[in-house]
């Protein structure tokens, strides 16, 4: 069961990905990286990390992947030219990407035989609890470091975003 | 039974049940938006009107669905599918009630699809993800008044979950917990022996300013007046749904209605007990057939009286009034001799009441308030309800820290 | 058919997904979609922390995905107000023609 749970929402996350790159509208592109985050989301339940799951749905799918549809349908971007080099890009860049992907795939189960089998539920410390523990106890200082960088960040959007420039 | 045929079945009844409350929501709805203008509402198919949900079913589903040659296709067939499948989703994490015991056949079940203790993160991850089915809907319609409805719903939803998500930390920090059913469970017992322990009624009035600004924002999620500006007529024709016809408009109306149950039902359990009585015990056992046979009582009596305006109601006032004492005549039967049977359909009574209660409230309001402008709406929640929030959950904390 | 997968597996799916996001980043010629290639990439690194979360059986993984997905938030906010600013003076989303620094 876990087998088949993994193998559909990978094989919908590499679809999804797959389709990203090569549609040339960004509103389809969009959608296709919400798909991706939503079958990620499926396979950290998997891995347990049940608190992780539903804060990339939150965070990833619902603030900032809407931004970014905000501002497609804004802008009311329209499909992309094609230009000359995209030929070049098939011929070369597909055959490279697959043996890249080929050799990382090789290291990697030739450098990890013995990974531990992944079974739902076998996990326990992804819980809201244990992250929240964790966060603000040990990691504390960077959480409020963090706290500083979204602040800078508001600031600069609102600076970027205002009217003269 | 093994747990996936009861889940199956379970599924099955919640879904039957939740559309037809679907359908039966926009029938009070325009009931009472008629009673509150002085109209009568929905009379003809039916007795008053009762078959009118069916009637629009039939006629929603038999129109012919007019697809605008200048529509994206793939996403315009979408978007209205995404906002209702996210809508119904929403419902599967939400307790009903305490549990289904049969004695007799050695069965019992808690009343709810499943209890997940991350439920109220899934809750507001469903309902951040469906802004999609809105915007989607927009877009794709290629036009300008539907680009501007679905700019503007994922502008104020994006805006209105801040405040909305700072509103449901509080009760979580009183209770500590994520799981809705421990949320409910935590608010049983009174102070005093009369005030319940409900959040709503925990660290006055902290939590009375939770429960204000998460029903403020929940009208703006469901894009509800006053807050409904992405379907603005006199400004954008019909907003997101203008170029929709047929089915599509169905699922973009049925997603707002099964929005509006599903922000009701989890106010009911973050502020307002859940299923736990307002009274204690053996008293509130007796609230539900009283209030059916108050109702059959009142019917009954009005039946008797000469009603010159409509014809109808000589018939139909003494039937209704048979079939409310009825229910209510079993209801007594049930509470006074079949505990089991009690011990599932009081709390669910409960729940449904309060839920019914928030509905009719989002009813009322938009029968009496009008529509914001635009950057009212904006300023209302960038400059008054979001820092309010931060507010009350800053003291609520520091009150629940003080405590322990 | 094993009926559990191991974690290499998931790291496996982690690089493809990284591989299409630097796909997507070289190939794609709209500012937007290359930002979106981006995000794709973070969401990749962010797995592969998830999955050695689950081989050590530490929470700490997920910690740092929760720090990914904050500075995520934060770049978005910022590079989408950088996109609408250079949509404004250049009325265009290409990344070729955003090539001079002066206008």
């Amino acid at each position: 069961m876990d087998a088949i749970l993994f193998l559909i929402f990978a094989a919908i996350a590499v679809g999804c990905a797959i389709n990203l790159v090569v549609q040339t509208h960004p509103i389809s592109s969009a959608l296709s990286l919400i798909g991706v985050m939503l079958a990620l989301a499926v396979l950290y339940l998997l891995l347990g990390a049940e608190f992780l799951a539903a804060a990339q749905i939150i965070v990833y799918a619902g603030a900032i992947m809407v931004l970014f549809v905000f501002v497609i349908m804004l802008l009311n971007a329209g499909a992309e030219q094609r230009v000359n080099r995209a030929q070049f890009a098939k011929f070369l860049g597909v055959p490279a990407l697959i043996g890249f992907l080929g050799v990382v795939s090789f290291l990697i189960q030739t450098l990890m035989p013995n990974t531990k089998d992944v079974v739902f539920g076998a996990f326990r410390n992804g819980t809201a609890e244990a992250v929240g523990r964790k966060l603000f106890t040990e990691y504390l200082l960077p959480f409020e470091v963090t706290s500083l960088l979204i602040l800078i960040a508001i600031l600069g959007a609102v600076v970027l975003a205002r009217k003269e420039i | 039974m093994p747990l996936i045929v009861i889940s199956i079945i379970k599924a099955a009844v919640v879904a039957f049940v939740l559309l037809t409350a679907l359908a039966y929501v926009q029938w009070i709805e325009r009931k009472v938006l008629a009673h509150i203008q002085l109209r009568v509402g929905p009379y003809r198919v039916g007795p008053h009107g009762l078959l009118q949900p069916l009637a629009d079913v039939i006629k929603l589903i038999t129109k012919e669905g007019v697809m605008p040659s200048h529509v994206n296709k793939f996403f315009y067939l979408m978007a209205p599918f995404m906002a209702v499948a996210l809508a119904l989703i929403s419902i599967s994490v939400i307790p009903f009630g305490t549990k289904l015991e049969i004695p007799a056949l050695g069965f019992s079940t808690p009343m709810e699809l499943t209890d997940v203790n991350i439920g109220i993160l899934v809750i507001l991850a469903i309902s951040a993800v469906g802004v999609y089915g809105v915007a989607l809907g927009g877009w794709a319609s290629n036009n300008k008044y539907s680009l501007l409805g679905g700019l503007r719903s994922s502008a104020q939803m994006i805006s209105y979950e801040l405040p909305m998500s700072l509103a449901i930390v509080s009760p979580l920090l009183i209770a500590n917990t994520l799981s809705m059913r421990a949320l409910a469970e935590s608010q049983a017992g009174f102070y005093f022996g009369f005030i319940p322990k409900w959040h709503l009624f925990q660290l006055f009035p902290l939590q009375i300013i939770a429960f204000l600004i998460f029903v403020i924002a929940g009208f703006a999620e469901t894009n509800r007046v006053p807050f409904d500006l992405p379907e603005a007529e006199n400004e954008l024709v019909a907003g997101f749904h203008t170029e929709y016809s047929s089915m599509g408009f169905a699922g973009f109306f049925m997603a707002e209605y099964c929005n509006m149950i599903t922000i009701c039902a989890v106010a009911t359990h973050l502020f307002l007990g859940g299923w736990q009585p307002i009274f204690p015990a053996p008293y509130s056992d007796y609230v539900a057939p009283l209030i059916f046979l108050l109702a059959a009582a009142f019917l009954i009596f009005h039946s008797l009286q000469t009603l010159k305006t409509r014809t109808w109601d000589k018939y139909t006032f003494p039937a209704f009034g048979v079939i409310f004492g009825g229910l209510g005549a079993g209801l007594l039967g049930v509470v006074a001799f079949v505990p089991w049977l009690r011990e599932a359909i009081i709390p669910l009574f409960w729940f449904v009441a309060k839920v019914f209660l928030l509905l009719f409230l989002f009813i009322w309001i938009r029968g009496t308030l009008p529509r914001f402008r635009y950057d009212q709406l904006m300023r209302f929640t960038w400059l008054f309800l979001f820092p309010v929030a931060l507010v009350q959950l800053l003291a609520t904390a520091l009150v629940v820290a003080l405590w322990n | 058919m094993p009926s559990a997968v191991p974690v290499s597996w998931y790291l496996i799916l982690s690089a493809i997904l990284f591989g299409l996001g630097v796909a997507g980043f070289l190939f794609r010629r709209n500012i937007i979609t290359v930002f979106m290639s981006i995000e794709l990439m973070l969401n990749a690194v962010n797995l592969s922390l998830v999955a050695f979360s689950y081989q050590h059986n530490q929470t700490d993984g997920h910690i740092f995905s929760f720090f990914v997905m904050v500075v995520a938030a934060a770049e978005a906010a910022v590079g989408l107000a950088i996109i609408l600013t250079v949509f404004k003076n250049r009325s265009t989303l290409a990344i070729d023609d955003v090539s001079s620094l002066k206008n």
